[in-house]
């Protein structure tokens, strides 16, 4: 019974609404489920001119593994030094914590007198957004390394990178990988946002607001459900990877 | 090898600016295939005489000597052995014991090969892809040993290796480390607060004071191994022990 539960509520929900649209009765306010369908079973077709469900939402999906990746690219290796060298932590603590609690949309305007509007600065902020968490888990986990497991590797003679590549960086990388998920999170959710900026011209976030301008709700609503579905994916996948090759976390001893 | 302690002192700054002298002027030479027990209260300051050895630590003022040279940094003909987390928890058991043949280059199937060859000897063949949290707390220590006598010291550091076992497991333990030491001749500095551990296993106990640490006593054990812990002879070496450590947390002076 407890089992099923977790599907009865989303059923429910879908029934309500599809009854307080048939109430409602307009389509610029509610649309009916079946027209929500409708667009997703289409995915392929040209949505007024502006491209595909899939063709957008493959354009956020770049934009975000690209803003991503050069963010965790950065915040990873600055994340171990920091960890590892208390003079390089003391030294760029306090700026990061004055920038951390700035949401990545506030750095909106900044993107776009750096990089015009486009690519750039999309990736910039989703650079933004990704950074800050992969940073901050990545310093914690380095400095929570046992400091059992580097004076074994010591012993054993390992060299800087040695210890580096053979211990610090895999007993940290639970903790970093949170980090890369909270991260792509924050990340698409960026980009959502930064795609309504005015002058894009592609993406889920710009078909969802152009959607509006044609008073095509129900696109609105199946390009808000494909977006909480691809991050729902991607988080999915990065858990498995967590869940397979961290396997041994708490259970050190 | 010969390892010689010589005028080792190790003072500490607390955290409130106290100086704490946690080992005071300390002498011992260790000879080839000695099996040496530190013994010793909380506080003593065995594991840091130890971590001096080790090359984890540099005395205050004295040194240790391992054959000719200083002890400066972790010297390759010793391995180390901790109570706690001794195994790194994402590698299975031959990735754990071919560790320090890694680091030092050698190639894979010959580390391989070498590694099969020590869990052999400490009674693992059947484990080697288990993962360390599905071993018991005897099984991780063996894995710990392995991959200690992988690299082939000279010397096996132990710190308190048993103490986190039960009595049972931990008689066997000894039982099993003194075959191995028998097979393979290191020399063994064994780090212990059990006075029975001790006189089991030593040829000879190191006796510690505790603030500042001191020697007080080193007590060479004739008993021919293996020794029976119920025999006249284990019991009074024991009482001998146990009344000398009582002695110093009852000082007579006033
Ligand atoms: N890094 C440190 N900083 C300050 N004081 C220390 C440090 N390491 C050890 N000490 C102090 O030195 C003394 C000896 O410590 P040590 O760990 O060597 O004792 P021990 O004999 O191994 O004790 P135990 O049996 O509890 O392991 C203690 O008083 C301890 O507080
Ligand atoms: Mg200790």
């Amino acid at each position: 019974m407890k089992r099923y539960l977790k599907y009865a509520l989303p059923i429910i929900l879908i029934f309500a609404w599809e009854l307080v649209a048939i109430l409602v009765n307009n389509e610029f306010i509610l649309p009916r489920v079946e027209s929500v369908v409708m667009v997703l079973l289409q995915p392929f077709d040209d949505l007024f001119g502006s491209g595909s469900l899939v063709e957008n939402a493959f354009m956020s999906i770049y934009r975000v593994v690209t803003g991503f990746l050069l963010g965790a690219c950065v915040a990873i290796p600055l994340g171990i030094l920091m960890g590892r060298m208390g003079w390089i932590n003391d030294a760029v603590d306090p700026i990061l914590q004055i920038l951390r609690p700035i949401p990545p949309i506030a750095w909106i305007p900044l993107a776009l007198a750096w990089f015009k509007i486009g690519f750039g600065s999309i990736v910039f902020i989703i650079f933004i957004g990704a950074f800050f968490p992969v940073l901050l888990n990545t310093i914690d986990g380095v400095k929570r390394v046992n400091k059992t497991w580097i004076e074994i590797a010591q012993i054993f003679g390992a060299t800087d990178l040695q210890l580096l590549a053979k211990v610090i960086v895999p007993a940290s990388l639970p903790t970093i990988w949170t980090g890369l998920r909270v991260g792509f999170g924050i990340a698409w959710m960026s980009v959502v946002a930064a795609e309504m900026l005015p002058g894009t011209t592609s993406g889920l976030g710009y078909l969802i607001l152009y959607a509006y301008n044609f008073g095509q709700i129900q696109v609105i609503v199946a390009g808000m459900i494909v977006i909480g579905l691809i991050g729902l994916c991607i988080d999915y996948l990065l858990k498995r990877v967590e869940t397979k090759k961290f396997h041994w976390q708490g259970m050190d001893r | 090898m010969t390892l010689t302690i010589d005028h080792v002192t190790r003072e500490f700054v607390s955290n409130v600016g106290e100086k704490v002298t946690a080992l005071d002027d300390i002498n011992l030479v260790i000879g080839d295939e000695e099996f040496i027990c530190f013994l010793g209260p909380s506080g003593c300051g065995k594991t840091t005489l130890l971590r001096i050895i080790a090359g984890l630590d540099r005395a205050t003022s004295g040194k240790a000597v391992h054959d000719d040279h200083e002890i400066r940094e972790p010297d390759p003909k010793m391995a180390m052995i901790f109570q706690e987390y001794s195994l790194y928890p994402w590698r299975n058991v031959l990735e754990n014991v071919v560790f320090g043949l890694e680091l030092r280059g050698i190639a894979k199937d010959a580390r391989i090969r070498d590694a099969e060859q020590y869990l052999d000897l400490v009674g693992l063949e059947g484990f080697a892809r288990s993962y360390p949290y599905e071993l018991s707390g005897g099984m991780r220590q063996r894995v710990a040993v392995a991959r200690a006598l992988a690299v082939e010291p000279s010397v096996l550091l132990m710190d308190e290796p048993f103490g986190a076992l039960d009595a049972q497991t931990r008689n066997m333990m000894q039982k099993e480390l003194l075959r191995i030491w028998d097979k393979t001749r290191k020399s063994i500095i064994f780090v212990t607060h059990s006075v029975d551990e001790a006189v089991y296993l030593a040829d000879r106990i190191v006796v510690f004071t505790p603030r500042p640490g001191r020697i007080k006593e080193i007590i060479p054990i004739g008993l021919p191994r293996p020794r029976d812990r119920t025999s006249s002879e284990f019991a009074s070496i024991r009482r001998y022990v146990l009344d000398l450590i009582d002695e110093k947390e009852n000082p007579s002076k006033i």
